[in-house]
């Protein structure tokens, strides 16, 4: 069984958090998952999925240009960079939520396991449960809470003591202490810090392999986020967590590897997303290889 | 003991050209009579409700008892006396019946329009047509009805009523439903989705559910509308005097037996025709009070 | 604490589990909605047949004839029974513009109360007022306007055909009151208050679509209230006006019941609005019962003509309508 280590304080950096400071990144400053030595040294850890060449289209429109990366087992991903350059776009296509989108199609290969999600024989539906979606806006259910974690549970015909599993759920979540009395009562009236981990409650109700998350904690106040963020680094014990997020401080302390995304705008005028750079966390904050990553992550643009 | 008096505070004279007067006697004039006639239209509108809640509350309570509501209908329109129980009931079974025939079509309809063809011409025809069919009078579908169905199976009946209500209720849940069912955020079925569910599983566990209060409003006043419809029954329905409570067989409703009494030249009839007057409008009030008290107190509030 | 997590089993290519409930979900919901399509055009389908012999029978007649005559016992008439609609197709035209005459001004007023004038407190309580008209059943406005109205305005009546009757050509629309009351103008009344609702109700969406902005530089050029109505809203509103009134035209001619009580069921065309005459809603449900045979075809056939009539104005009432509110969004945006 594998130790943890104690939880470290809550940096001072979190202050902050909604602001963009040049980012003084110290090892000290990369939080948990740069010191923490249980979690196997991010190279080396087992491919989960594998993006070949990934390109997504809305229409004739190239919203994301070539984006070829691995996300590790029980890893945290972070995917940073100045809005609509295709973070979210690509986060989406890993769990085929673009096909809800009409005229999104997806371009190259998307591997899970090795198998190309995209192929025909290959039902949405089923990736979905493998592969669980935390929102930017808590949306929880207009239904208890209880029900909200069970929502999932019901609709994948998962047996076993629904209320076991619940209390579960809830307690990966983080949840379970401060809802245990009321369990019955609307998943609205929680506060927005406590909706998000209900949604992600939810989430890992079904027992995904990966979760991703769409800037988790861009709609929440610094005391939210820092319990979030708590919560990402005990869920990757369990769970592959790639991340979307603006905020470059948070991809800092919570990843262990991070992809630099930006937009390039090509001839004609027209915006394309394009991944620049990716590697492990603290290379990228400390000693970026390109030039663009510097200066965004110096604050020198965007 | 001097009382003193506070300060009149000290207005300065506000210069001539800046007051109303100044404007040129035409243009108050006509903004003024402008004025008038809004407020004449206003009158215009509330007072015919005015009148028309006064008679029937003074003429309908003349004879309104328990034995009024209950007594079958007398045979000779002459006699004076009670009552209009079998209007009542059919009144109740026929609306009831087109409700649950036209409540759950309609929905479905919506959650083709709203969920699923959104706007495909298909399901922009649809919508058009849908609108189109709101003004379809009332007696085209009861001649509809009575082609249709009636003649086929040689009989009137309280079913043929209901049938011909339901198209009158369709297109307006169809719309309504569609109203409710745009309003639910669209984050709520990506969450479903992205848990893994089918779309006709959120749609029915999570979408439905959240767009309830309103679809049930709209319904009641479908209901109430249709409920009030006199031509229909009038030409599908048939007669009857003494209370029937199932589908088939002659039957009878409240609006049709007012529309028969009203023109009689027995007073009796008449001040029947009130009752049962007073006693729909009560149905009719009821069930639309209650239609927007649910959509007022659980409408769908922004997150 | 370390949970061992068990993951669901199964490949990503199990289709087939739900799948086939996802397709027989949406094949319902799209044969409700097709329903309407179908109702529709069985509606013309099955009343064109029933009404065809009285069609044929009669042949142009139908609707150019005022003639009348479903038997004729006594034999001093046309030996066959004759059915030429045009007095009823008069008598719907005839109250119907009365009623929009009626209806629209106050309509639009009410609307620019709404939209213009009203306290917000008074706002709420004349939506209800006007809601509340529209949940009377017509058939409780044909009891009152049938007792009470048509008694209480033959007074009315005879005052205008007194004052207003000799004056040259103009004069005869206000001819002889009959003494009953029940005439095309008490229809007219009877429906204007039937139609006040649906008019106002989109003529105040259409009002509510302009943009502030436009209203606030009339009002800044120094305009009085009616000024910067005139000038601001009218002009934007004009053609969503015209549907609203082309709605309410639309429900005025499909009145039935309320119109049966209340015009008289007299077959004559005449000027004189103060006269009895019949529509050709009233006269289906006035025949009805004792119809039979081609009597009752022809009765269908009226429906047929109504049906055709009604749809065509609805649906370019609703395309003059959304049309405006396309110009007005995008005036907006």
């Amino acid at each position: 069984m594998q130790e943890r280590p104690t939880q470290p304080e809550v940096n001072q950096t979190m202050t902050n958090v909604s602001e963009r400071p040049t980012v003084n990144v110290t090892a000290a400053g990369l939080g948990r998952s740069g010191a923490a030595a249980d979690v196997p040294a991010p190279a080396a850890a087992p491919k989960v999925l594998e993006l070949d060449n990934v390109s997504v289209f809305y229409g004739d429109y190239e919203a994301v240009r070539g984006t070829t990366l691995a996300i590790g087992k029980n890893q945290i991903t972070a995917m940073i960079g100045p809005s609509g350059c295709g973070k979210s776009t690509i986060l989406r296509a890993l769990n085929r939520m673009n096909d809800l989108i009409p005229g999104a199609r997806v371009a190259g290969r998307v591997a899970f396991h090795g198998t190309d999600l995209y192929s025909p024989e290959v039902d949405p539906i089923q990736v979905r449960r493998r592969i669980g979606m935390v929102f930017q806006k808590p949306n929880p259910f207009p239904k208890s809470i209880y029900d909200n974690v069970a929502f999932g549970l019901r609709i994948n015909g998962i047996k076993g003591n629904m209320d076991d599993l619940v209390e579960q759920a809830l307690q990966g979540a983080a949840l379970w202490d401060e809802v245990k009395d009321k369990l019955k009562s609307s998943g609205l009236a929680l506060s927005g810090g406590q909706q998000q981990r209900l949604c992600i409650a939810r989430t890992i109700a079904v027992k995904p392999e990966v979760i991703l998350m769409d800037e988790p904690c861009s709609a929440l106040d610094p005391i939210a986020t820092a319990k979030i963020e708590d919560l990402m680094y005990e869920l990757a014990f369990d769970y592959t967590i790639v991340i979307v997020t603006h905020n470059m401080q948070q991809a800092a302390r919570v990843s262990h590897r991070t992809a630099f995304f930006t937009a390039e705008v090509d001839e004609q005028g027209v915006r394309h997303g394009r991944l620049i750079e990716y590697d492990d966390t603290p290379k990228i904050f400390t000693n970026p290889k390109e030039k663009r990553t510097e200066d965004y992550i110096t604050g020198r643009f965007g | 003991m001097t009382t003193f008096a506070p300060p009149t505070p000290r207005t300065p004279a506000v210069p001539a050209d800046l007051r109303r007067a100044s404007l040129s006697r035409r243009r108050r004039l006509t903004d003024a009579v402008a004025k008038a006639a809004i407020w004449l239209a206003l009158i215009v509108a509330v007072v015919p409700l005015a009148l028309v809640t006064y008679y029937v509350i003074l003429k309908g309570s003349g004879v309104m008892s328990w034995a009024f509501l209950t007594e079958p209908i007398p045979r000779s329109l002459r006699r004076e006396g009670p009552g209009m129980g079998p209007a009542i009931i059919g009144t109740i079974v026929i609306t009831g019946s087109a409700a649950l025939i036209a409540i759950p079509l309609g929905v479905l309809g919506a959650i083709y329009l709203n969920e699923y063809g959104k706007q495909s011409p298909l399901a922009r025809t649809i919508r058009t047509m849908s609108d189109v069919m709101t003004g379809v009078p009332s007696i085209v579908m009861g001649l509809f009805i009575y082609v249709g169905f009636v003649l086929l199976v040689h009989e009137q009946s309280g079913f043929a009523g209901a049938l011909a209500l339901a198209c009158l209720m369709l297109p307006v849940v169809i719309r309504t439903s569609e109203e409710m069912l745009r309003l639910v955020p669209d984050e709520l079925r990506q969450a479903s989705m992205a848990l893994g569910a089918r779309k006709w599983r959120t749609t029915v566990s999570i979408v439905i559910p959240a767009a309830l209060s309103g679809i049930t409003s709209g319904a009641l006043l479908a209901i109430a509308r249709a409920a009030g419809e006199t031509a229909p029954i009038v030409l599908v329905v048939g007669l009857t005097y003494k209370t029937n409570w199932s589908l088939f067989g002659g039957n009878t409703a409240l609006p049709a037996q007012i529309f028969a009494n009203a023109s009689q030249p027995f007073e009796a009839s008449v001040n029947r025709a009130w009752g049962a007057a007073l006693t729909l409008v009560v149905i009719v009030l009821i069930t639309t009070l209650i239609g927007r008290f649910i959509a007022n107190r659980f409408a769908i509030k922004e997150r | 604490m370390t949970q061992t997590t068990e993951r669901p089993s199964g490949g990503l290519t199990q289709r087939g589990r739900g799948a086939g409930a996802d397709r027989a979900f949406w094949i319902a919901c799209l044969l409700a909605g097709i329903l309407v399509l179908a109702i529709l055009a069985l509606i013309l389908i099955t009343t064109l047949r029933e009404a065809w012999p009285a069609l044929t029978y009669s042949g142009l007649d139908f609707i150019t004839s005022d003639h009348w005559v479903t038997n004729d016992p006594d034999g001093d008439g046309p030996r066959q029974p004759e059915f030429g609609a045009l007095a009823f197709i008069y008598g719907t035209l005839t109250v119907s513009a009365i009623s929009l005459v009626v209806a629209v001004p106050v309509s639009i007023g009410i609307a620019l109360f709404l939209t213009e004038l009203a306290p917000r407190r008074l706002r709420s309580a004349v939506v209800t007022v006007i809601d509340l008209l529209a949940a009377v059943p017509s058939v409780v406005f044909g009891l009152w306007g049938i007792i009470v109205v048509a008694p209480a305005l033959v007074k009315v009546y005879r005052w205008v055909h007194d004052t207003f009757g000799g004056v040259p050509g103009v004069g005869s629309i206000f001819g002889e009151p009959v003494s009953s009351g029940r005439s095309f103008m008490t229809a007219g009344l009877i429906v204007a208050i039937m139609i006040i609702p649906i008019v106002t109700s989109i003529t105040r969406e259409v009002f509510a679509t302009v943009p502030e902005s436009e209203k606030h530089a009339a009002l800044a050029l120094g305009a009085t209230r009616w000024e910067m109505i005139k000038g601001a809203v009218f002009p934007h509103s004009f053609g969503g006006m015209v549907g609203a009134v082309m709605l309410g035209l639309g429900r005025a001619l499909g009145e039935t019941i309320a119109v049966a009580l209340t015009i008289g069921a007299a077959t004559q065309i005449t000027p004189n609005i103060f006269a009895s005459g019949n529509a050709m809603p009233a006269v289906i449900v006035q025949q009805w019962g004792e119809s039979g045979g081609v009597h009752t075809a022809a009765l269908v056939g009226l429906g047929v003509v109504l049906f055709a009539v009604t749809v065509v104005v609805n649906y370019l009432a609703r395309f003059v309508v959304r049309r405006a509110e396309i110009r007005m969004k995008g005036i907006a945006a």
